[in-house]
């Protein structure tokens, strides 16, 4: 069988691009990147017809000379399905961000916190180790040291207040599609939200 | 008898069509269709599954066009007895579903994607089960998908855009190594036809054989949740509605099985990869259900379970013996029930207890002993407890295991019996938590409590739905609190525990375990079929000759 090398070649470089793209976080991208990957496979499926022939109409071509009519056939399933997947992948990405103002793929909310926990867990040990291993601290050492433990404390606080973000939209339609800042969830303020954007409030009430 | 064969597939789509036009003004009819199909569908099933094992192998090619170029479905013993269990088992989610939308008054917000969005759903499946060749594998493939894709996020929550995203890319991404290797089989053999592939593929070279059943195997395990392709499914499943996620672990992973099945029998005969099976089964089922030891939340320990349990099955692939498909056959039927039994059951413990942490769960034995007992039954049964089907299946396969004699088999063996075991570690401990102790102090306060139905369940405007929150009556699902259940019912709203439960989840959930029973009941037609399955998928003519022949 005869395969053209274009074809192949811009099927590899398709493949690729679109398979980089898949491998990032946000949404949109990740669609563009199913979508080039989509069509360099679409071209995958061409190439295997062989030698181009001539178009395979019913009359008045030989019918030992026309091209292989199923792959394209199979490329036109795949088409429309691929496209039917980028129409929901994209209802998918805006939902995404109107819930939680940004369209990126959250780790899983499990594997993060064990991961945070074991993370700040270890510092805090280390840091004891190193508080309890030098001679009587001084008041100042003794601040810097609760300082530090307020440090740690404070990020888990923050990844938590992040996750709440991430269950829920804060069920403020203004602040969910424009995102509002990031301390307006935190603080679950959604009173103070309002404030800054007044206009909302008789949509919501 | 061969024009039966398409109808489990068209029937679901024109029934989505009809519940589209009517369905959003009359909720009632959508219902009535929805069930009316699915029991046709499945008495279409029981008829083909006879038929096939009767007389043969039917095939339809659709449209008169000769194999290598239209659409064959094919109906033998194997799509038979899949599609008997599947339809039983999506009908029983049906009505399970409808008493839960029925519960939760969703007359005044209809939900009207979930009935034609599941009917597709059933389609894709019935398609996938019938198609006699690569590419309608993948449209069918393609139909479940799409029709997974919106019932995993129904109602757009948070947390479900969430799980959907990995799974719609991970399905994507799937969608896609399938499609290389329908144009690498293509391009090698000039056919996608199962029974023209069966015979024109021994004539490639070794490697190029193996590629493509590699590539093949794949994208099955990914569907199938195998081991070290599994990561999205304990992500993606928990957080769905009860009765999807029921039919999804139900049924979605075991149409990669069957995928494997069939390609692993009718294309690649002489089980080349069978020692690769066979090590892929063990880390699944042992690092399985080493994750659900390690959980506290029920469904997310149900989801390991599940991907611990696909490694019996892909054990019975690898062995590619006569007695270890009919085990991996009978133990497919099995785990399609009983899987899907416990989610049923997953999401009532979720409506009396208002979570499925297990932490925070427990006295549910005095408190609802009928839920217990809904409990018990498939949990025993999931463990392999003997006279339940899952002992059957597992018996079948040791013994296919210890006639094999090899070492991956004795290895596998001793994996099957210690993954049992731990199973049955499992569901104790599930059982002592949610069920056994006392009852922690606070638990029916968590979450918004529907008042117990002072038998006014039929006046639909006072209704037993008045909410008494912790105090805050206002309490919307978008102001709960963080870290409460993210929602069973299918919009995604708070959980709202009851202390009755409604009836027609209750029957749902039993007649799926009446299905389970019945394995026992009629233990030696159903292992004499499989067998009979089993000895027609090695034979391999019957199919090639009823598609190709005449």
């Amino acid at each position: 069988m005869i395969v053209s090398a274009s074809l192949l070649a811009t099927a590899v470089v398709l493949c690729a691009v679109g398979g980089i793209l898949m491998l990032t976080r946000p949404l949109t991208r990740i669609l563009l990147g199913a979508v080039i990957l989509g069509n360099g496979i679409n071209l995958l499926v061409l190439s295997s017809t062989g030698r181009a022939g001539a178009a395979p109409l019913l009359y008045g071509v030989s019918l030992s000379r026309v091209t292989d009519p199923l792959p394209q056939a199979i490329a036109l399933t795949a088409i429309v399905i691929t496209l039917a997947t980028t129409a929901f992948l994209l209802a998918m990405a805006y939902r995404s961000h109107q819930i939680t103002g940004t369209d990126e793929v959250h780790d899983d909310l499990e594997d993060r916190r064990i991961v945070l926990r074991a993370e700040v867990l270890g510092e805090r040990a280390q840091l004891r180790e190193q508080f309890r291993s030098g001679a009587e601290p001084t008041a100042e050492e003794r601040e810097r040291y609760r300082e530090e433990r307020r440090r740690l404390r404070d990020r888990l606080r923050a990844d938590r207040a992040r996750q709440a973000r991430g269950r829920d939209a804060s069920g403020n339609l203004w602040n969910d599609v424009l995102g509002a800042d990031p301390e307006d969830y935190a603080r679950d303020g959604d009173a103070k939200a309002d404030d800054r954007y007044p206009r909302d409030r008789g949509a919501d009430g | 008898m061969n024009a039966l064969v398409p109808l489990p597939v068209l029937l679901p789509l024109c029934a989505t069509g009809l519940s589209l036009a009517f369905g959003t003004r009359l909720g009632r009819f959508q219902r009535f269709i929805s069930v009316a199909v699915l029991s046709a569908v499945l008495a279409l099933s029981v008829i083909l599954m006879i038929a096939a094992d009767r007389h043969g192998p039917l095939s339809v090619h659709l449209g008169d066009f000769a194999p290598p170029l239209g659409i064959t479905l094919v109906a033998d013993r194997l799509s038979g007895l899949m599609l008997t269990v599947s339809s039983a088992v999506t009908l029983c989610v049906l009505v399970y579903s409808l008493g839960q939308g029925m519960t939760d008054r969703d007359k005044e917000t209809p939900l009207a994607v979930f009935h034609p969005a599941y009917l597709i759903l059933v389609a894709g499946v019935s398609c996938t089960f019938l198609a006699g060749d690569l590419v309608n594998l993948y449209v069918g493939f393609e139909i479940m998908l799409v029709a997974s894709f919106v019932l995993l996020t129904l109602g757009g929550t948070g947390p479900r855009m969430r799980a959907g995203s990995t799974y719609v890319i991970i399905s994507l991404f799937s969608s896609m190594l399938f499609l290389t290797a329908i144009a690498m089989t293509y391009a090698a053999t000039g056919t996608a036809n199962f029974a023209q592939l069966a015979g024109r593929l021994a004539d490639l070279p070794i490697g190029v054989q193996t590629l493509i059943q590699a590539l093949l195997l794949t994208v099955f395990a990914i569907k199938a949740a195998v081991f070290p392709l599994a990561a999205w499914l304990p992500d993606s499943y928990p957080t769905a509605p009860a009765p999807v996620t029921a039919v999804f672990a139900g049924l979605l992973t075991k149409v990669g099985v069957y995928c494997m099945l069939r390609t692993e029998t009718l294309l690649f005969p002489g089980n080349r990869l069978g020692d690769l099976l066979m090590a892929i089964a063990l880390a699944s089922m042992v690092i399985g259900i080493l994750g659900a030891v390690a959980q506290t939340d029920l469904k997310r320990l149900l989801s390991f379970t599940l991907i611990s349990h696909i490694g019996y099955m892909v054990f019975g692939i690898g062995l590619a013996t006569r007695e270890a498909y009919g085990g991996a056959i009978v133990y497919v039927a099995h785990h399609i029930t009983v899987q899907t039994t416990l989610f049923l059951v997953a999401g009532l413990i979720e409506r009396r207890g208002g979570t499925t942490e297990l932490t925070r769960l427990g006295g549910l034995a005095r408190a609802a002993p009928m839920l217990a007992v809904l409990f018990f039954v498939p949990a025993m049964n999931l463990a392999g407890i003997p006279p339940l089907s899952g002992f059957i299946g597992k018996l079948g396969l040791m013994r296919a295991g210890v006639a094999d004699g090899g070492g991956w088999a004795w290895l596998l063996v001793a994996g099957s019996a210690a993954t049992s075991l731990l199973t049955l570690y499992v569901v104790a401990k599930v059982w002592n938590l949610a069920f056994w102790r006392a009852a922690p102090p606070g638990q029916a306060a968590a979450g918004t409590v529907l008042e117990s139905g002072d038998d006014s369940d039929d006046d639909a405007d006072a209704g037993p739905d008045r909410i008494r929150g912790t105090g805050d009556e206002g309490i919307t699902p978008a102001h709960r609190p963080a870290g409460q259940a993210a929602g069973a019912t299918l919009h995604g709203r708070a959980v709202i525990t009851t202390s009755r439960l409604p009836r027609p989840m209750v029957a749902a959930t039993a007649a799926t375990i009446g299905i389970g029973l019945a394995f026992t009941v009629f233990a030696d037609p159903l292992t004499a079929f499989t067998d009979r399955t089993a000895a027609e998928l090695l034979q391999r003519t019957p199919y090639v000759q009823e598609v190709l022949g005449r």
